[in-house]
């Protein structure tokens, strides 16, 4: 694996601890911000460049700027009092290294069956669009209805009820 | 430790980042850092999926990368809805912390 990979992975997963540790609510939506990015970086370097422009577009542009609106909208962004983690945070630790373990394990012990380096697959946007209007257009269909629900029901939920203000 | 495959190594950071937001959503105590947790875990998922989409034997059917497409739009969708329903939580308990959230403890 090349120092470029190294380098991407590093920042990807310091990201995502940056913004599970932190204390600051506001500096975890920015390091998720971060990991989001990286995540990108990883597709672009697995040669889809699709899903790495639309992570960027829909992660990076999107769902952290949710998050700040969110974090400030709930004024999260006021120090907690009592600390960051929940009561239960050994249980939480002790499942999450669980589970890391049984992946790992499962990864490294199969690894020899994995395939090595195989010629970059030459895929253009244009494919994408005609698999999409193509054999996946269903999907594409549900998708596009779940998108409209979904968009409206958050508008629903946190629509504030003027009748019913306490 | 010397990886064969690339595919290994990816599947390991995706694996990690899993774990990092496995940890975020069962241990932090305000709603939306644990919404922030899912969204690691959904993208380590797609990590996977794009992975195996490179390394596979059909890359040309394109798969793993439709998968991936479709997750990101439902996680877009995910996400709006989850942020709405903390906003709305927040509207009526005045608090996004979960462990003052007992109202249905029994």
């Amino acid at each position: 694996m090349s120092v470029v990979f190294y380098g991407i992975a590093a920042l990807t997963v310091a990201g995502g601890l940056a913004a599970v540790l932190l204390k600051n609510t506001v500096h975890c939506a920015l390091a998720v911000a971060v990991a989001f990015a990286g995540l990108a970086l990883l597709f672009l370097s697995l040669d889809a460049q699709f899903v790495g422009f639309a992570q960027i577009l829909v992660y990076v542009g999107a769902v952290a700027i949710l998050i700040v609106f969110a974090i400030l909208l709930t004024r999260g962004a006021e120090p907690v009092t009592g600390g960051v983690f929940s009561k239960s945070w050994l249980v939480g630790l002790v499942i999450a290294a669980g589970v890391f373990a049984v992946l790992g394990w499962a990864v490294l012990q199969s690894a020899h069956a994995l395939p090595l380096v195989t010629a970059a697959p030459a895929v253009t946007v244009q494919d994408i669009g005609v698999a999409l209007v193509g054999r996946y257009v269903l999907p594409l269909e549900i998708v596009a209805l779940l998108l409209t629900a979904a968009t409206i029901g958050a508008v629903i939920v946190a629509l504030h009820e003027k009748e019913r203000t306490r | 430790m010397g990886v064969a495959s690339p595919l290994a190594a990816y599947l390991l950071v995706a694996a990690l980042l899993f774990a990092i937001g496995l940890a975020g959503a069962l241990t932090r105590r305000n709603a939306i850092l644990v919404l922030i947790g899912i969204e690691l875990m959904l993208n380590a998922a797609n990590l996977n999926f794009i992975a195996f989409w490179r390394y596979g034997p059909h890359p040309e059917a394109l798969t793993g990368m439709m998968f991936a497409i479709f997750s990101i739009a439902v996680a877009a969708a995910e996400a709006a809805v989850g942020l709405g329903l903390v906003i709305a939580i927040y509207r009526y308990a005045k608090t996004t912390d979960l462990d003052q959230m007992n109202r249905m403890k029994g």
